[in-house]
């Protein structure tokens, strides 16, 4: 099935979902094949072929709402399928904000290319992905340290779909997508710490090369050679680049408008007021040429526009979706981020690093939580001890603790350099005064 | 970050998918052939053949296509999922999803080496092609046959009496609506209430090239209260949830309001609770869902694969003394109506009680398939894999640590300052180097034998093997955890559970202010 097919069977089943007693649908119908493979030791360990279909239906019924999917892509099956969903919504309460969008927040020109898909895609052949595996798997091996395993992966997948609503909006997509990886386990006194490196893009040719992907996982093994963990106290914490977007992405759901409307976040209250430093800003940018996010419109059909979320510390925009926007009173603009873009002060990170008297180089997370009600985190940590700009000590068996209402305001510092192999771009973050426990 | 490669694992309450309202599982009725069972619970085999509208002969033919070019071994898995949520938020249940996922997954092994694919359609043609694709691991000139397919019977751990498919969404709206009338009920200063309510069915049929031909009909369902208080412009938010094998039963009255006073009490004790000292200190981990700590601190570190790769902190410790001698931990999939109870794991092996830990002396690795064969054991039932569209790996079921020979209240006086830790959202474990993590939700400071104020919000971390020659005391009060727990693994999720008693360990560092 192709797209234009998926998008004929998009409308049939929106038309019948209506014609069952539906007051409005929306569907989605996509593909995404896959291939994945491991190497270990020279040998293909894993192979993994994988196409998946799926159907996903949203019915409103008189301001009764219900959502369904299923992976049988059947007509006769659907129309079971569809009558069945049509047919239990009616049993819910009626809900006066349950109705689709309304149409003119669709996007009115789709026809940009957005650069999501490689056409060379269907080039890459088996013996493409195991050369490409190998050669990374034997890099891994050219290093002193006392190997146990090392394994190095290739994937490339393949996406498509349309999404059509019953009240005017009907648009399509695609994607490619490739990725490179590396992990290997040594001996270190005892433990065995294990490092790894990934990469991915939507173009075949703008991955790394094997050497550059081996060498990072090196380097992050290194890194963790002789973990101890120190005395608890306050630090300067510099986070790594590559990890930095999981602790930035933990301001989006105490954002979002459900939990704006539900009343469980901290930053309920705060729209135009300044809930982090000056260094803080953070734009949302949709429509960024072959971005690992891009897209034209999101999952409820909005048109996508670039939003500066947190400007400078203040906080522009919350992440509004149809329905909560609706409970609300305030205007959709989307409630799921897509590539994020951040304020980039002047410095690289071995600059950062080389500047410091005392600080912890956090380079990986391990566990931990935050609370979005009262923004309370707790999250456990790796790294290094950095005195007068040279590593001491490599770090483990730590957590940071803290309120993320005073901890954006601690952030002193943004690197220059944007991780590039995630669609949460964030630099090198610097804060002060962070709580480390230790022994 | 990619799941397929960072060695850390985790673990999660709630369920994993969203799901449904389909009053009946729909996609099959066009390709059922034969008489049926009335009841999905007493399908035999040849009800599950015609439910996926296969024949044993088609199976042997996929599985000789499997092998078609040189594989040790063949297994195909079907399934056939339906789930349903329904929720309720404001007051309104006003929200409900549905999921059908239905497939066959197609395994080849060659030696440790595995190809694997499936496919939605289980025509023999595709099945045949798909078959094909996984065959290509191997390249050989041996033909291993497929043996004769015999049914291997089951027995049974989720003995339920009314399928989840013969209960319709207006016997589950008023659950929810109870639900929610009793929190706001239970205290005025409670703000907002969610109450979601999701049931799974699977219908597994799973053969494989040493001609098992296995069937099993596995239901959960879960039930999750969640609040928000308001008092004095604070607020807290907080919840409790439910999950197992179990039918519509288990939600009695008793049970709902036990629910709903839970989810209100952790919301309210939250307001009082204070930041405990950052640094090491006793934790005393009360029975129940602290068994987060074996899941994480020695459970996954068990896990064969990582073994057999010389990649877990474990790999050197079989038959070492690891733990004082009071100290037993097991991983057992038998547990009747727990989440991680598996009637066979899911590459047709039966499932045990598997002792990790027997006083105090690491004994077992955790197995699936492949591992087994490395080490030359037998299978322990847990190659375990979220759906078709995955390979078993090695996998924990409900893993729980046998009572000891203390009492909680000497535990409790024996601490001058430490933490109590009572309920936890989440963990995680670097399997190499051993440093595991917990999240605790909620607990207590214990302050000169006493438990004083609560704690909220803290990660825990410690390293496996010395936190369990740190455990000092084990009470005799085992229970097991109800949580929703979902564990991550390589990019799968799969249902687990676990239990302890009320535990003491000397020292772990705990997140916290400094002074």
């Amino acid at each position: 099935m192709n797209n234009k097919e998926r998008m004929e069977l998009a409308k049939w089943a929106s038309n019948f979902a209506i014609k069952k007693g539906a007051t409005e649908a929306a569907v989605s119908i996509s593909r995404s094949r896959a291939v994945n493979i491991e190497v270990r030791e020279q040998k293909l360990e894993t192979i993994r072929e994988s196409t998946d279909n799926g159907l996903s239906l949203q019915i409103y019924r008189e301001n009764k709402f219900s959502g369904h999917s299923t992976n049988n892509l059947n007509k006769r099956q659907l129309e079971t399928f569809i009558s069945e969903a049509v047919e239990a919504t009616q049993y819910l309460s009626p809900d006066p904000d349950r109705a689709l969008p309304d149409p003119s927040l669709y996007p009115t020109d789709t026809s940009k290319d957005l650069g999501l898909v490689d056409p060379g895609h269907g080039d890459v052949t088996p013996e493409y992905r195991v050369k490409t595996a190998m050669e990374t798997e034997q890099l891994l091996r050219q290093s002193d340290m006392e190997i146990l395993s090392t394994a190095a992966y290739f994937s490339d997948t393949t996406s498509e779909g349309v999404r059509v609503h019953s009240n005017g909006f009907a648009g399509d997509w695609g994607s490619t997508f490739f990725r490179m990886s590396a992990s290997l386990s040594v001996m270190d006194a005892g433990a065995r710490p294990s490092g790894s490196f990934f990469a991915g893009q939507r173009f075949l040719n703008d991955l790394p090369k094997p050497s550059e992907v081996a060498q990072n996982a090196l380097e992050d093994t290194l890194k963790q050679l002789g973990q101890q963990k120190i005395a608890s106290g306050r630090y300067t914490m510099i986070l790594d680049n590559r990890i930095a977007g999981s602790l930035i992405g933990r301001l989006f759901q105490p954002m979002s408008a459900r939990n704006i409307q539900q009343k469980n976040s901290f930053l309920d209250g705060m729209l135009g007021k300044s809930i982090g430093s000056s260094h803080l800003t953070i734009i949302d940018d949709p429509l960024i040429k072959g971005g690992m996010a891009s897209r034209h419109f999101d999952n409820e059909g909005i048109a996508s526009r670039r939003r500066v979320i947190i400007e400078n510390g203040v906080l522009n925009n919350y992440l509004i979706d149809n329905y909560y926007g609706r409970k609300l009173g305030m205007t959709p603009n989307g409630g799921s981020t897509s590539n994020i873009i951040m304020g980039y002060g002047n410095r690289n990170q071995k600059q950062i690093l080389d500047s410091q008297q005392k600080a912890i180089f956090v380079t990986a997370f391990n566990g931990g939580n935050a609370n979005s009600t009262t923004g309370d985190f707790s999250f456990g940590i790796s790294g290094q001890l950095i005195e007068n700009g040279k590593v001491v000590k490599a770090l483990n068996e730590m957590n940071i603790s803290g309120n993320f209402k005073n901890l954006w305001n601690q952030l002193v510092e943004t690197g220059n350099d944007p991780y590039p192999y995630s669609s949460l771009q964030s630099p090198t973050l610097v804060f002060s005064g962070v709580d480390f426990s230790g022994i | 970050m990619n799941k397929n490669f960072n060695r850390r694992d985790f673990l999660k309450t709630g369920s994993i998918a969203v799901a449904g309202t389909v009053l009946l599982p729909s996609i099959l009725s066009g390709c059922m052939s034969g008489t049926q069972a009335s009841s999905p619970l007493n399908y035999q085999l040849h009800d599950y053949l015609n439910h996926f509208g296969v024949t044993q002969k088609m199976i042997m033919d996929v599985l000789a296509e499997g092998l078609s070019r040189g594989g040790d071994y063949c297994d195909l898995y079907f399934q056939h999922s339906i789930s349903n949520t329904v929720a309720l938020e404001d007051n309104m249940v006003n929200r409900a999803f549905s999921n059908v996922s239905f497939g066959v997954g197609i395994r080849v092994i060659s030696g440790e080496q595995t190809g694997y694919s499936y496919t939605e359609d289980v025509s023999a043609n595709a099945m045949k092609s798909a078959a094909s694709t996984a065959a290509n691991i191997a390249n050989s000139n041996t033909r291993m046959k497929v043996m004769a397919l015999g049914e291997k019977t089951l027995p049974n751990y989720y003995k339920i009496n009314t399928p989840w498919e013969e209960v319709s969404i207006n016997e589950k709206i008023p659950f929810l609506q109870y639900m929610n009338d009793k929190v706001f009920l239970l205290n005025p200063a409670v703000e907002k209430v969610n109450v979601s309510f999701s049931d799974q069915t699977s219908y597994i049929l799973f053969a494989n090239s040493e001609g098992i031909i296995a069937c099993d009909y596995q239901p959960m369902s879960t039930l999750n209260a969640s609040c928000v208080a308001e008092i004095n412009g604070k607020r807290e938010q907080n919840s409790y949830g439910t999950s197992g094998r179990q039918d519509v039963k288990f939600f009695s009255t008793a049970n709902l309001d036990r629910i709903a006073k839970e989810a209100v009490d952790s919301t309210m004790l939250l307001f009082d609770a204070v930041s405990p000292r950052a640094g090491e200190m006793p934790v005393v981990l009360a029975a129940g869902s602290s068994g987060i700590l074996l899941h994480e601190a020695i459970g996954h570190g068990m896990e064969a694969d990582f073994n057999r790769r010389g990649e877990s902190i474990f790999s050197d410790k079989i038959g070492k003394k690891v733990a004082e001698s009071f100290v037993s931990i097991v991983d057992d999939g038998t547990t009747p109506n727990n989440r991680g109870a598996i009637n066979m794991d899911d590459e047709g092996n039966d499932v045990q009680e598997t002792y990790m830990v027997e006083n105090g002396i690491l004994t077992s690795y955790l197995h699936d398939r492949i591992s087994s064969k490395h080490y030359g054991v037998e299978p322990t039932g847990n190659g375990r894999r979220e759906s078709f569209r995955h390979m078993p790996l090695p996998r924990m079921r409900n893993t729980y640590m046998l009572n000891g020979p203390h009492q909680k209240d000497e535990i409790i006086e024996s601490v001058k300052y430490g933490i109590y830790a009572e309920s936890f959202t989440n963990g995680q474990v670097r399997i190499g180097p051993g440093d595991f993590t917990f999240y605790v939700k909620q607990g207590y400071l214990i302050e000169n034998g006493k438990m004083t104020r609560p704690i909220k919000d803290v990660n825990i971390i410690g390293n496996g093997p010395r936190v369990l020659s740190d455990i000092e005391m084990v009470a005799n009060d085992m229970e097991m955890s109800e949580g929703g727990w979902t564990c991550g693994k390589g990019g799968q999720g799969v249902p687990a559970s676990m239990g302890q008693p009320t535990v003491k360990v000397s020292k772990i560092t705990v997140g916290g202010v400094n002074a």
